[in-house]
């Protein structure tokens, strides 16, 4: 029998706001453990919550960027548990006045374009985090307790991990582009849940869901969906039966395991909100907001390709992180080539940042030094092998490629008399070559080009060498 | 009138992570049917124009500022805590 994979992804996503959602408290990742708490955080007797301002603001423009319809009107629901990372013993959330819902992204898998729903996006407040150290105890550090946090529910609109895998990095690029978060999920700030289910192909009600967690990477979620579709297949198979529970991906074996059999919805007892009145958002507040959002992802990738001639994989490359294309539009404002422009981004300069395991703002690489080193290209004065030397400079030191070239003695040898002058010393040292050539053997010309490029240090005009070496080579 | 079993005591007394014994689930089965039967006298009266109330007051928007204030002296969060490790509140761990 054969199986359709139904999968729904529940992404949280923490606000970069200066303090958290109910308390005046500093949310700033990365500060010593228990230093950025407050008595409201920290749940002591007679605390009341305030709404963050910004916080509303921030997860109504993120419902927006993600073409969700928002409630006018919205409200805080008391969601009900027993865990240490959360001394109130309740974590505010919302339940049925979510801020926004039925919203929607297109996502693009091996060149078919496919919408997934969004079904809600609710604003809470994050809990503690926990550190097992594995004899007998947890350490727990509030620092991260009550800060602001928007969970984006997907509808059951997945059907493979690619197209999990594609959901995500939309959902991140979009929320990027908002500025309402780092969306890095080495610290935190993106999460994910998956919930993934199986039903023979034709039936229209849906299979037991497990929900999987601890999906550390994207690269993750990918894998714990693939190997919990093949669990469940097989399970289903064998004539057993999926019961509804919470698994736990281990990414030093590649397996889903089994951490607890799922509680309901209604155990958590949810009831509005007693400390928080209810909030209205009229024309006016929304009107704000939705002038605040900036050009998203796909309308940049739209541009790049209308306006500046790419393809549209570069562009959709292009357009995944902020930082890049901010970076990209820079140097092509600095007057750089597009497509130059792109190629190097996306060769060159991604290549870079993924060996060094380094954001693009942690080098010295200006979009200004970019389009000028593009420009010497462009016009000649240095070939591109050259340029990956001015290159390795600009991106690790800075500077102004022209200067680099200039003191480096990098400029091109475009002189055709200069060159000339090598193609028949060459010519004359290699009598073999030639008669290879006239033999048909076109590689000949390849070692020839090879031995000039090492006498000028690379530095010989490419297309103007070949064209002399032809030259020349055909009187001999 | 609904009936309260002493199943659905126990229950809702592991969800508050509250232990009682047989007897007393018995016991409060009783007083919780008389509470919820008193309770379901309010189904008689008819709500169908009547908006949900969270709240008597009739105030929205209490909103403040994003501006933070520095954390708590994490030497005075500690006092409260009944064990500690390295700056943070010590808790056996919860297997899941």
């Amino acid at each position: 029998m054969n199986f359709e994979t139904i999968i729904g992804l529940e992404v949280h996503v923490e606000l970069k706001t200066e303090s958290k959602m109910f308390s005046p408290a500093p949310a700033h990742f990365g500060a010593e453990p228990n230093t950025n708490t407050n008595v409201i955080d920290l749940g002591y007797p007679g605390v009341l919550p305030v709404v963050n301002k910004r916080a509303v603001d921030w997860a109504m423009k993120a419902a927006l960027a993600l073409n969700c319809e928002i409630n006018r009107h919205t409200k805080f629901d008391r969601k009900n548990y027993f865990y240490p990372d959360n001394p109130k013993a309740y974590q505010i959330s919302q339940f049925d006045e979510p801020i926004g819902e039925h919203g929607w992204v297109e996502i693009e898998v091996h060149g078919k374009k496919k919408r997934i729903g969004i079904t809600r996006l609710h604003m809470e407040e994050d809990a503690g985090k926990l550190t097992h150290t594995g004899n007998g105890h947890s350490l727990v550090d509030f620092n991260r307790q009550g800060t602001p946090l928007i969970e984006i529910v997907s509808e059951p609109d997945i059907r493979t991990a690619d197209e999990a895998y594609a959901y995500l990095e939309k959902i991140k690029a979009i929320i990027q582009y908002t500025g309402v978060s780092d969306v890095r999920m080495e610290e935190g700030s993106l999460r994910c849940d998956a919930n993934i289910s199986l039903r023979p192909y034709g039936q229209e009600e849906f299979g037991t869901k497990t929900e999987l967690k601890n999906l550390n990477s994207f690269n993750f979620v990918r894998k714990g969906i693939e190997h919990e579709e093949i669990r469940q297949e097989q399970v289903l198979l064998s004539g057993g039966i999926i019961q509804q529970e919470t698994r736990r991906y281990d990414e030093s074996t590649g397996k889903t395991v089994l951490m607890r059999i799922k509680e309901g919805s209604d155990d958590y007892r949810y009831f509005p909100e007693p400390d928080l009145v209810d909030i209205i958002i009229d024309d006016a507040w929304l009107e704000r907001v939705r002038a605040e959002i900036p050009e998203l992802p796909d309308a940049r990738k739209a541009r790049y390709v209308s306006e500046l001639g790419l393809s549209p994989y570069d562009a959709m490359v292009l357009t995944l992180a902020k930082p890049i294309s901010d970076f990209f539009e820079a140097t092509v404002a600095a007057g750089a080539d597009a497509k130059l422009a792109s190629n190097w981004l996306m060769g060159e300069v991604s290549a870079y940042l993924n060996a060094e395991q380094k954001e693009l703002s942690d080098t010295k690489l200006e979009p200004a030094g970019l389009a000028g080193m593009i420009k010497l290209i462009s016009d000649g004065t240095i070939s591109s092998k050259i340029a990956k030397k001015v290159f390795k400079e600009l991106i690790e030191k800075g500077g102004d490629a022209n200067n680099i070239v200039k003191a480096k003695g990098l400029v091109q040898i475009s002189d055709e008399g200069t060159l000339r002058e090598y193609v028949t010393a060459s010519l004359d040292n290699n009598p073999q070559s030639i008669e290879d050539f006239k033999n048909g053997k076109d590689r000949a010309i390849g070692f020839l080009v090879g031995q000039i490029m090492k006498q000028t240090k690379g530095q010989a005009n490419p297309p103007l060498l070949n064209k002399i070496l032809l030259e020349e080579i055909a009187k001999r | 009138m609904a009936k309260m079993t002493k199943e659905e005591v126990i229950e809702v007394a592991h969800l508050a992570r509250l232990a009682i014994t047989d007897e007393e689930a018995v016991h409060f089965a009783d007083q919780l049917e008389a509470i919820t039967n008193a309770m379901e006298l309010l189904n008689e009266l008819d709500t169908e124009n009547v908006e949900p109330t969270t709240h008597v007051l009739e105030m929205v928007n209490v909103l403040r500022e994003d501006k933070s204030v520095p954390g708590l002296d994490r030497e005075l969060v500690l006092k409260n805590v009944k064990e500690h490790e390295a700056g943070q509140v010590k808790v056996p761990t919860i297997l899941e």
